[in-house]
């Protein structure tokens, strides 16, 4: 469970995270829309301890991220992070991108490392690209390699920052296709997303971050259907 | 036109003495190289993340060693030390001076290969668990060495050049040794032109070493 208790986070004198109090079950799939700016993306890198907070605490599993005694490698296990912009890592083959952390960071061997690593790019459906280098790959594939090496590590919650912003139209739908097949897998996810159709056919709870608030959250059908919130609705019938 | 006349046989008599003293120029080059790019490491990686006054080290170093002449440094090892009562062997002179040079140029190319590796590549890695001596290791010095490895070619050809300079410390290297036999037989022109053609096969050989290294090293 990810709990998430008065959450402030400044960059400089600019507040991004205004007090935010949220849980996250496990088995849960939430997605978190806003506008640009709305902090949704801090709250992720709050969560698995990239970025530094200025108040409040974020526990996973009990284990608080951002306590100096806390083995932040070791709890960034439990948390795997898709990004943005997938950064894969050029100069290792789809096989080595995500053979590399289990092998290195959780110490299996060469050959489990590459079992783990064959069978997570057959889930994603890049069992024919193994010894390909990123740069022969198209945005959705590497963003889907991202998700494999991500899980290769077992994570017990996946983190996606907006996996589908930076992706060309037509690449969308087999990045959210991957996203949805882990759903179903019943893998606890936290998706920051723009894609409205995913969140409301994905999710079990959608929250809306507006100016470093959590102005609103609930299940889907409540945040799409009947906004509580006077900025949810004026955010969503902009997107629509 | 003009009634020079070639003499080459003293050359062609001295070359196995010329041939040996181009392979010392290569090894002080060489080693020069391999102090030049620890010590460049760290002076990029000290620019980068520090301050004070090991800042200003770092910096002061850069800035002379670029913006100086190469011989002038040099000098500095032989004379100016020598001043001072230190007196160094001319290899020494030579060896210090090329990678007081080749670490100020090397830093500068160091902390461009640093900023071109994406910050998020870092942070990818740190998601997945690493710790910052993985994620560096692993992750972002591959890439940079990728980024700086043609650089460091031509850094490695340079020093190979420069050491020419060694002759007017009295270092018996390529040159040296061309000048040394060149004013025993007066055949100025002969030995240094035999010895423009050993620097250029050098170059050429460290240019075909450094290709078949790439073609080896990047895949991608």
């Amino acid at each position: 469970m990810i709990e998430i208790r008065g959450l402030e986070k400044y960059f400089g004198a600019l507040q991004v995270l205004k007090g935010i109090d949220l849980d996250v079950e496990k088995g849960e799939v939430l997605s978190v829309i806003g506008a640009s700016g709305s902090g949704k993306s801090t709250l992720l890198y709050c969560i698995n301890g990239l970025e530094p907070i200025q108040k409040g605490s974020v526990l996973v599993d009990g284990s608080d991220v951002h306590a100096k005694d806390t083995d932040i490698n070791k709890l960034r296990q439990k948390l795997g992070m898709v990004f943005q912009q997938w950064n894969s890592f050029p100069h290792l083959t789809a096989l080595e991108n995500v053979a590399l952390a289990p092998k290195i960071v959780k110490g299996k061997s060469k050959a489990e490392a590459h079992d783990i690593a064959e069978k997570q790019l057959k889930h994603v459906g890049l069992a024919d690209k193994l010894s390909v280098y990123p740069n022969a790959l198209s945005g959705g594939q590497q963003q889907r390699l991202a998700i494999a090496r991500a899980l290769a590590m077992e994570p017990t919650y996946m983190l996606f920052d907006e996996a589908t912003s930076a992706l060309d139209p037509e690449l969308v739908g087999e990045v959210l296709d991957t996203m949805r097949l882990l759903a179903e897998e019943g893998m606890t996810m936290i998706c920051v997303t723009h894609e409205m159709g995913f969140a409301r056919d994905v999710s079990d709870r959608v929250a809306y971050f507006h100016q470093g608030v959590m102005d609103e959250i609930g299940p889907p059908e409540q945040i799409f259907g009947d906004a509580k919130s006077e900025n949810t609705r004026k955010f969503l019938a902009n997107v629509r | 036109m003009f009634d020079y006349n070639f003499h080459w046989r003293p050359v062609l008599k001295s070359l196995p003495d010329l041939l040996e003293a181009g392979l010392l120029t290569l090894q002080v080059a060489a080693l020069s190289m391999v102090i030049g790019i620890v010590i460049g490491l760290v002076l990029a990686l000290i620019r980068m993340h520090m301050r004070g006054p090991l800042y200003w080290l770092a910096t002061s170093w850069v800035e002379l060693a670029r913006n100086t002449p190469a011989l002038f440094q040099l000098f500095f090892f032989g004379f100016g030390l020598g001043a001072f009562g230190l007196h160094l062997s001319p290899f020494i002179i030579v060896l210090c001076g090329l990678s007081f040079n080749c670490a100020g140029y090397l830093a500068e190319n160091f902390r461009g290969g640093f900023q071109a590796v994406p910050d998020t590549q870092l942070r990818a890695a740190r998601s997945l668990g690493m710790n910052a001596w993985q994620a560096y290791t692993r992750i972002v010095i591959p890439q940079v060495f990728r980024i700086v490895y043609h650089p460091l070619t031509n850094q490695l050809v340079w020093a190979v050049l420069m050491s020419s300079l060694g002759m007017l410390v009295g270092f018996r290297e390529l040159s040296g040794e061309t000048q040394f036999f060149a004013s025993r037989t007066f055949r100025i022109f002969e030995y240094f032109a035999v010895t423009a053609v050993i620097y250029y096969v050098i170059v050429k050989f460290i240019l075909a070493i450094s290709r078949l290294l790439a073609m080896r090293l990047f895949r991608y």
